[in-house]
């Protein structure tokens, strides 16, 4: 018998010292800037990642050998409150058309220059009906191993 | 936002409690009912059923009725472990966002 786990989201909310514009701004326009390099796609190094700023535009990145390479797309462009991705990678950082997981961006003030920023990674059952499953699983063994190794060595000090 | 933060994810949340800890590796054994996994543990089957909760929510577990009971299992499409790795993932990408956002904001703020 085959039983589908609905995940719960992945939510992280924190505040910045920074206004919503800009903050929005870093997160898009600046994207390259804070996006962890070891995270990418192709055998290259990475260059750049490029979230094109409107509805429907692509999230791709580029690495050192010039390759295009999609993550997803733009499902919501609303400056500087909201900002809704399309994330099509599996788990094994692959991209994959028909896959649908979303990740939502809100900026909202928290007074005078600071901003509440609300994060959620969803749909994540989604990863249960790609035919990549195999692949994401596998993958994940190395991050499962990682995530209780890191763990081991807070619980026990 | 560091390890703190990193390590207040809720698999770690989930699986920092020993008694959780056992019921899910009892659970790695294999499918159990709750009345079986409640069997030998030092806690009332309320309190595993809570804990089976918190595990389940986590993505770690999940449930099926088997007639009137129901038998929990490992999440038998390693989507706890998708779940986790993201979990993880956006704490390390979202704290160099945060730095990045507060490094430019401090700069101009500088600036007469």
């Amino acid at each position: 018998m085959s039983q589908t786990i609905r995940p719960a989201a992945v939510r992280k909310s924190f505040t910045v010292r920074a206004t919503p514009e800009k903050a929005f701004d870093v997160f898009t326009a600046g994207h390259h800037l804070w996006w962890p390099k070891s995270h990418s796609i192709g055998d290259a190094p990475l260059r750049t990642v490029i979230i094109e700023p409107r509805a429907g535009g692509r999230w791709y990145s580029i690495t050192e050998d010039d390759i295009e390479h999609d993550w997803g797309d733009v499902l919501v462009w609303a400056p500087p409150a909201r900002l809704v991705l399309a994330w099509r990678l599996n788990g094994q950082f692959t991209y994959d058309p028909d896959l649908l997981t979303e990740v939502e961006v809100r900026f909202a003030s928290a007074g005078e220059g600071e901003t509440r920023v609300d994060f959620e990674h969803r749909g994540l059952e989604a990863f249960g009906d790609t035919a990549a499953a195999d692949a994401i699983r596998a993958g994940m063994d190395q991050g499962w191993g990682i995530i209780l190794d890191s763990f081991q060595a807070v619980a026990n000090p | 936002m560091t390890n703190a933060l990193a390590f207040s994810t809720p698999i770690f949340s989930a699986l920092a409690d020993p008694t959780r800890r056992e019921v899910f590796e009892r659970l790695a054994r294999g499918p159990l009912p709750v009345g079986e996994l409640a069997h030998g543990l030092p806690v009332s089957r309320p309190a595993v059923s809570q804990h089976l909760k918190v595990l389940k929510e986590a993505g770690l577990v999940t449930d099926r009725p088997d007639g009137t009971r129901r038998v929990y299992q490992i999440d038998p499409q390693g989507l706890g472990q998708i779940r986790a790795w993201l979990d993880q993932f956006w704490d390390v990408a979202l704290d160099a966002f945060k730095a990045e956002v507060e490094r430019q904001a401090g700069q101009e703020g500088e600036k007469p």
